[in-house]
């Protein structure tokens, strides 16, 4: 080998360009928020559990209304209906006199308040009786006169006074003509009936709506208690009552997830870094939990439990939730751990001489977390669905507790006239389990390096 | 594969058993006496009723007694309902649990399949985005809103046509079962098509695929034989277990649709604490799940030749 000279073995100069990272490292956990603040919708969904948790949290101290108190002026009033009522005078007992002369047959015989609706007919052909009726339709073809009131088996009471139950809006009075033997004839007159709120200064001073300085005279109008999401029927505070079911479905949805996963973090690491005959032993036990059916066995526990007097149920649901959901993050971290135990960089550790303590908390929980974040997060909504449906059968919380699973099983009572009663605690339920959904698809894309690029 | 099932069915006993154990127990922890009933238990009744079920014996031996009687199939006598067993009970009602859940779960793994392909054939297009939107509606709305909702639009499609299109609620025929079938299998289609999407997209990019192509069979050829067989594999696996939240999920729209099955008798028990027939139904609810899990895994081994080699 020739022409190679001594010059060619000088070292190579300092000054050429460095080879070296060019970009900061990040961590795994920064990676991955990078990746999740790239997915709108993930993050969309992350604003909106958040602000879940502030209208759970921070609401009660915003909006201080007690969720238990009832406000009978206003029963199963929708948002946005008018609240002013008119001051009249303290109720008058009345005799059928009718202040209107110049009218025949079926009328008002005073203007209809919600204090009393007084009706005075001239008696129907060929009647030796009437019966009165109310319904909250047009009668309509099919003759729907709605709810019996009252009954004479003669002519000579052409009058009646309704002081039932009454709200602002519209009635449809009936008066059906009785024969002598008290059937139903063929003729009968309808009359629309539209109602004023009002109340008295009596009643409106014992609820707190005006001052004694205020002098207000019959006639004038107050202001009745606002409630912007309507009541309920029970004429309870419908946002005072989904911040206090917020409070509840979000605890149980919340809370019994964080600690199931907890539990199935511990137990499936043991089971998976231990191995052998005690793996074994502690995963056929896992399978057993599994196969009891999950929502007989919820309820069963719940009633094993008992609920005495006073109390809300929600500790016994917490209780056999983490009882019964444990299994599925057992099996999962246990799976994790048998793989990250077989990595080249946990024997590295060990030749190094990491001690077993060292891994399993420097290296195989920390490996897991990915995870075992995003089941959580996947937990979160079976969990709010699984209290609301129990709820909903009334098997979850006891009354007087809202959820929004009891709230949304006393809504669907009456769907078709009070819609807002169903519609408010089951969008609620709605938007945030897809919340957590989304949020969870998200986590997973960020951290699970497996299922990354394949949406 | 004769042993396997054998070991299987092993097993499911022996689960069974625990869960048989696990309801004993809960069970014996209800706060109250089954017997300090409302209506007056006389004394011969009283002891006719712990000689049965051993009540003034200890506990362990109560529990061989209930055991023994579920061994020879005696769920014993309603606490409520006079002269009925238990076995009554579930083999009128269960029926009715079961064709509503059979039809479910045909609903939701046909409806799975179909709406999963077709979103992952129609990747990032308007089919994939229309469907996967209400995928997420079906997973994030409650089951008794939807149930509600449905029960609502029926009575404008009936009041529309003027004639019952559709019965409202009720039991008997089959028109009674579809819709309740739908919303029942409704949460466990839109599981299933998110499954079948992410397979389906796998299988999509896989090399057998591409050779399909490149060998120029037709696109209707390459999806019944290559990408759907293949795709509904990780399908089957979760029927199982799917089978099982359908059928045992039955109470709300057994409510709502006022459907007489088991799912609205247990919570009917369970209100007036009718403690055999509570017991009774979880059992066998149980032991029916343990076994269709092991069908379907049976079942998976005959159509996935490499389960069977394992």
């Amino acid at each position: 080998m020739s022409g190679l000279t001594a010059a060619d073995f000088t070292p190579r100069s300092e000054a050429g360009p460095k080879h070296g990272i060019s970009r900061p490292s990040l961590s795994y956990w920064q990676d991955a928020w990078i990746r999740l603040k790239a997915n709108r919708r993930a993050l969309t969904s992350l604003y909106i559990v958040i602000a879940l948790l502030l209208f759970t949290i921070v609401g009660p101290w915003l909006w201080r209304v007690d969720p238990a108190l009832q406000d009978l002026d206003q029963i199963s009033q929708p948002p946005g209906t008018d609240r002013r009522a008119i001051i009249v005078e303290d109720y008058q007992p009345w005799a059928g006199e009718s202040q209107l002369t110049d009218v025949t047959g079926l009328h008002l015989a005073q203007p209809a308040t919600t204090q009393a609706v007084r009706l005075v007919w001239d008696a129907l052909p060929g009647a030796s009786g009437h019966r009165v009726y109310r319904n909250l339709f047009p009668v309509g073809p099919e003759l729907a006169f709605g709810v019996p009131l009252a009954e004479y088996y003669d002519n000579q009471v052409l009058y009646f006074e309704d002081r039932l139950d009454l709200r602002p809006g519209q009635y449809y009075y009936s008066v059906v003509a009785l024969n002598s033997r008290g059937e139903l004839q063929d003729s009968f007159a309808t009359i629309e009936v539209q109602l004023q709120r009002v109340t008295t200064l009596e009643e409106a001073a014992a609820r707190g709506l005006i001052d004694d300085s205020e002098r207000l005279q019959v006639g004038d109008q107050i202001l009745l208690d606002l409630h912007p999401l309507g009541t309920d029927y029970l004429g309870r505070d419908m946002l005072a009552r989904l911040m206090a079911g917020a409070q509840v479905s979000l605890f149980i949805g919340i809370g019994a997830p964080f600690l199931f996963v907890l539990f199935g973090l511990v137990y499936g690491s043991v089971a998976g870094f231990l191995g052998g005959r005690v793996d074994a032993l502690m995963m056929r036990f896992a399978d057993f939990v599994v196969a009891l059916p999950f929502l007989l066995f919820m309820i069963l526990f719940k009633i094993a439990f008992g609920i005495g007097p006073g109390e809300s149920g929600v500790f016994p649901m917490l209780v056999a939730l983490v009882v019964l959901m444990w299994p599925a993050t057992a099996r999962l971290v246990r799976g994790q751990i048998l793989q990250i135990r077989e990595q080249g960089y946990i024997s590295a550790s060990r030749l190094l001489g990491a001690k077993t303590h060292y891994l399993v908390l420097r290296h195989m929980i920390p490996n897991t977390m990915g995870v075992v974040l995003v089941t959580l997060t996947f937990a979160i909504p079976s969990a709010i669905f699984t209290e609301a449906f129990l709820s909903f059968i009334g098997m979850g919380v006891a009354p007087p507790t809202p959820s929004w699973g009891s709230m949304s099983n006393e809504g669907i009572k009456t769907m078709l006239t009070y819609p807002h009663e169903l519609i408010f605690p089951a969008l609620f339920i709605s938007v945030t389990v897809l919340a957590f959904n989304l949020l969870g698809d998200g986590l997973r894309d960020a951290l699970d390096a497996r299922m990354r690029n394949q949406e | 594969m004769g042993w396997y099932f054998l070991k299987r069915l092993l097993q499911g006993v022996i689960t069974v058993w625990f869960i048989a154990t696990a309801t004993f127990f809960a069970m014996h922890n209800v706060p109250g006496d089954p017997l300090l009933n409302d209506r007056a238990v006389t004394a011969t009744i009283r002891a006719n009723l712990e000689a049965k079920y051993g009540l003034d014996q200890p506990l362990t031996t109560q529990y061989l007694i209930y055991l023994g009687n579920l061994a020879r199939g005696d769920f014993g006598i309603s606490f409520t309902q006079e002269n009925r067993e238990v076995n009554d009970i579930i083999r009128q009602h269960f029926p009715i649990s079961a064709t509503l859940g059979v039809l479910a779960v045909v609903f939701a793994a046909v409806g799975g399949v179909l709406w999963g392909a077709l979103t992952a054939l129609y990747r990032n297009r308007l089919p994939d985005y229309l469907i996967m939107f209400l995928v997420i509606m079906g997973i994030s709305v409650p089951s008794f809103v939807i149930a509600a909702l449905s029960q609502l639009l029926l009575v404008s499609v009936n009041n529309v046509f003027n004639t019952t299109v559709l019965p409202v609620a009720g039991w008997g025929t089959i028109s009674h079962m579809l819709v309740p079938a739908l919303v029942l299998g409704l949460g466990t289609m839109a599981y299933l098509t998110r499954l079948m999407r992410s397979s389906m997209l796998e299988v999509i990019g896989s090399d057998y695929v591409r050779t399909a192509n490149a060998k120029g069979l037709p696109a209707t050829r390459i999806f019944t034989r290559h990408q759907l067989r293949n795709a509904i594999l990780p399908v089957i696996t979760v029927l199982g277990p799917a089978i099982a939240a359908i059928t045992t999920g039955g109470f709300v729209v057994e409510l709502v649709f006022a459907i007489p099955g088991l799912g609205r008798f247990f919570v009917e028990a369970v209100q007036q604490l009718d403690y055999t027939v509570i017991m009774g139904t979880t059992v066998f609810y149980g032991a029916f799940l343990v076994f269709m899990v092991i069908v379907v895994d049976v079942l998976y081994g005959f159509i996935d030749p490499r389960v069977r080699l394992e």
